[in-house]
């Protein structure tokens, strides 16, 4: 007798109920500890934490890893408004160590100067993560609708990359296209505080590793993505672990070029009336960045090497 | 970081001077500059400021710089108020037969970034240096242009009265 004939003859005797109960129960409560254990480790939004005289000592190493060995290229910095609260969209790229990320920051910061309070989202999994600390005096705040609020009504420029870990991990034959899985609300966040939207279009972040799987179903299976509000457990080929499942350690990115563009500002109510229809601007914004990603794209020989 | 380049231009340094007091033609003849905008009331002179970027490797650098220096026509210095530290010269020298000597000197890094700030100083140090030597070459060309639009208009204008 097999084993779901034995649980269904149990189940039929009307013996197995409370024991599968109790069992759920159980894996609940687990979850839940380790959720809490998470939630309690993800440091509550200070912007105050953002510390300008650590970012200006650090600038030296961002510009030898960002000039040198990802030979980075950044422009239309002056298509980024003066000053205001702005909203700056990137699309994102290169797991979870995204070397766009480090790149933007070291030519915003060096452009506008280190004064300029700047934030940047991030998944609340990075900020929790031991030794990454250091990426709060960067500005950079868990990605939450009232860290956001909180950052522009401050009148400081906010980085978020609305596609997050879906995007991010997407395979690498997919590096050239804009992926927010239908992700608006930083459409309506701009909507809300009135900003501008600044579309940041990057390139060859996903050529740092061969992303072969976003591992949506693996996540699933594991619960990850009721654990850690992840709903990807990555699988790439990337160094040193040769087969890197969850990235969770994150890796040695491969020296790609890259490239970032900074687009001129979308004034959505300039540009979609009083009240703009939020389906209609996020198609708007998504094929803007698409068609400068598939420039970009046009413009690169090789992978790597740019 | 110190980095230095000089030229001889064939031209007077009052004319030189006309050119490296002047932020205006500043990115027209200086290689890298993204930015020279003045931002103080006083758009030349000792206590003028302007803000300033400068293309080295990935990074547009630079920020707020004043003015601190200006001995017309030998010397305008400036120093870093906000941004990288900085310091710059302008250094104009007299030569015989109506020729001046000029000397372009800047000094920039961060203070308190440790080894990784004197190793990006050594990576940056030639694109510098290069930024430097092509201004000096295309503020030669300009001034030496200029002067000979100017003889050459002296020309036809003596030309004209004779005729």
């Amino acid at each position: 007798m097999s084993a779901d004939t034995i649980a269904d003859q149990a189940a039929r005797n009307g013996h197995s109920e409370p024991k599968d109960e109790s069992r759920a129960g159980l894996l609940q409560r687990v979850l839940d500890q380790v959720t809490s254990q998470v939630s309690r480790r993800i440091p509550p939004a200070d912007l105050d934490e953002r510390d300008p005289d650590y970012i200006r000592e650090t600038l030296p190493r961002q510009w030898l890893l960002s000039s040198l060995y990802f030979r980075a290229e950044v422009r239309g910095l002056g298509n980024i408004p003066e000053e205001g609260p702005v909203l700056l969209v990137g699309n994102h790229s290169g797991g979870n160590l995204t070397p766009d990320t480090i790149v933007f920051t070291l030519a915003f910061c060096a452009y506008f100067g280190v004064e300029r309070p700047f934030y940047q989202l991030a998944h609340n999994l990075v900020l929790s993560m031991p030794g990454l600390s250091f990426l709060r005096k960067f500005g950079t705040v868990a990605a939450s609708p009232s860290n956001a609020a909180k950052a522009l009504e401050s009148g400081a420029a906010l980085l978020v990359y609305p596609g997050g870990d879906y995007e991010v991990h997407r395979p690498t034959w997919e590096r050239h296209k804009v992926d927010f899985d239908g992700r608006k609300g930083f459409l309506r966040l701009a909507l809300q505080h009135d900003v501008p939207v600044v579309p940041v279009v990057s390139i060859g972040g996903q050529e740092t590793a061969l992303f072969l799987s976003r591992g949506e179903s693996l996540s699933r299976l594991l619960r990850i993505d009721k654990l850690f509000r992840m709903k990807v457990l990555p699988i790439s080929l990337a160094l040193p672990w040769g087969l890197n499942i969850g990235d969770m350690l994150g890796h040695i990115p491969l020296p790609a070029k890259i490239v970032v563009e900074a687009l001129p500002p979308i004034r959505l109510r300039e540009e979609f009336g009083p009240d703009p229809d939020v389906d209609e601007a996020y198609e708007h914004v998504l094929r803007q960045m698409q068609e400068t990603l598939d420039a970009l794209a046009s413009e690169r020989r090789l992978p790597l090497l740019g | 970081m110190r980095a230095v380049a000089q030229i001889e231009c064939n031209a007077p340094p009052e004319i030189v001077w006309r050119y490296v007091a002047d932020p205006s033609r500043y990115l027209h003849f200086m290689s890298g500059i993204t930015r020279w905008e003045v931002v103080s009331p006083k758009p030349q002179g000792l206590g003028a400021r302007y803000k300033m970027l400068i293309r080295v490797g990935s990074a547009e650098i630079g920020g707020l710089i004043e003015v601190v220096e200006s001995n017309p026509p030998r010397d305008l210095a400036w120093t870093s108020v906000t941004g990288i530290d900085q310091r710059g010269r302008w250094r104009l020298r007299e030569l015989p037969n109506g020729r001046t000597r000029v000397e372009l000197r800047l000094s920039a890094g961060v203070a308190g970034s440790g080894i990784f700030g004197w190793l990006s100083e050594q990576a940056a140090k030639p694109m510098v240096s290069g930024h430097l030597r092509r201004s000096l070459q295309q503020l030669k060309r300009q001034v030496e242009h200029e002067q000979l639009r100017e003889r050459a208009a002296a020309r036809r204008g003596e030309r004209a009265a004779t005729a």
